[in-house]
């Protein structure tokens, strides 16, 4: 069955979606994510949509939804690359994603995060190696 | 004699091109330089040709017949082709009257023993004629319309123009009346130019939109929140004092929204925001 890869990178987990979200795939996904940010003890979570092209009512929920809950877990997200057509959907679907973190690209988006939990880049690699 | 109008039309043909081509001559408005005697007297012709065929005694008092329609089509063209050589409307509607003036002429003449009749048929011409002079107009109209129409999308697409203004920061200057259809191209060119410069920071400058109403600034409201959508910041300067009042008038809340007064006041902030300094390059010197 298809599941969506989660990276962990010290702190952070990393997850790079890379092709158009169908339902069942996202719930997996949410459910996979909070799993590993308890056992991980993340502080941050980034998700990647460059690659989404398509989004939906359900889909803006479940962005929502994780960061909710990543919140309750004390972990920021951050949602990087929203190609325009989406961020135009998500808009017109009156669904602006208030507690989510944005950043144009996977660096600003780390350079972000580190920022909010106050983890700099030799946390990062030690916690790599 | 004949008491129908159309026979007699018919019948008078000849006669009746002979006098409208002389009633148009002896006019003063006739342009010699955009169409040639022989020109005009073929496109009178060709009018009058279709004129009679169309016409029975029931289209003429039916004027929205479908049998008239080559009527129509003929005059549209003829409009339509001298509106873009260059005849006013005023000379395209004084070839259309001139021919009343001689079919009138031609009736006077055949019926001035029966003057009830007369005054019948004049009317009944009267009224034909200047419902062909209302259709040219109409086309004439309708031709200068596409052509405003052409233009105002030609507009649009010219006047959102997306300037990087300074490394990661893009200013977008509005001008003119903002609509639904418009406010789209906006948003879209917008964040396109945001992906493609990577900028962290775009200012929408609406010192040159005259209003603001609730549709606008919940449009403007649309394209801060996709802005942030994509991780960029997006600030909104040039707001007049009188939007401003308006604004609130409406009880629409821009409070989450970063809005400047200038432009030049927006960059300051982006400026801050991006950790930037402009100093004058003298100051340096100075106090070394």
């Amino acid at each position: 069955m298809e599941r969506i890869p989660i990276l962990k990178m010290g702190q952070f987990l990393l997850v790079t979606i890379q092709v158009d979200l169908y339902d069942r795939l996202a719930l997996d996904l949410e459910a996979d994510l909070i799993k590993q940010i308890s056992e991980y003890e993340s502080r941050a979570v980034m998700i990647d949509i460059s690659a989404v092209t398509i989004v939906d009512s359900f889909m803006g929920r479940i962005l929502n939804n994780i960061a909710s809950m990543a919140r309750i877990l004390d972990a920021e997200t951050v949602v990087v690359g929203m190609q325009p057509s989406v961020a135009i959907t998500l808009v017109e679907l009156g669904l602006p994603l208030a507690g989510i973190h944005t950043a144009l690209n996977v660096e600003r988006g780390i350079a972000l995060l580190q920022s909010k939990v106050g983890t700099d880049r030799r946390t990062l690699q030690s916690n790599n190696d | 004699m004949s008491d129908s109008i159309v026979g007699l039309l018919r019948q008078k043909k000849n006669q009746i091109l002979t006098l409208w081509m002389k009633n148009q001559l002896a006019d003063g408005s006739l342009r010699d330089d955009l169409m040639s005697n022989a020109e005009l007297r073929n496109q009178s012709e060709e009018l009058l040709d279709t004129l009679t065929e169309v016409m029975t005694d029931e289209t003429f008092t039916q004027l929205d017949d479908p049998a008239l329609e080559p009527l129509f089509d003929l005059l549209a063209g003829i409009s339509l082709s001298r509106a873009r050589q260059g005849f006013t409307p005023r000379e395209t509607g004084t070839y259309i009257f001139s021919l009343k003036a001689a079919l009138l002429e031609i009736l006077q003449h055949d019926r001035k023993n029966d003057l009830p009749l007369l005054l019948a048929n004049t009317l009944q011409i009267s009224k034909f004629i200047d419902n062909l002079g209302i259709r040219t107009f109409e086309t004439f109209i309708q031709g200068r319309e596409e052509v405003i129409i052409r233009q105002t999308d030609e507009m649009t697409d010219m006047m959102t123009p997306v300037v990087q203004i300074w490394d990661g920061i893009l200013a977008m200057p509005l001008i003119g009346t903002l609509d639904s259809s418009r406010t789209l191209v906006v948003m879209e060119n917008l964040l396109q130019e945001i992906v493609r410069t990577g900028s962290e920071i775009a200012i929408l400058d609406i010192s040159g939109v005259p209003t603001v109403d609730s549709m606008v600034a919940q449009h403007l409201i649309k394209t801060v929140n996709a802005t942030r959508l994509m991780g960029a910041e997006c600030i909104i300067s040039g707001i007049r004092p009188e939007i401003a009042q308006t604004i609130v008038h409406l009880g629409i809340d821009l409070s989450y929204v970063i809005t400047k007064a200038t432009l030049a006041s927006a960059l300051k902030h982006a400026f801050t925001v991006m950790r930037l300094e402009v100093r004058k390059a003298g100051t340096t010197s100075f106090s070394n």
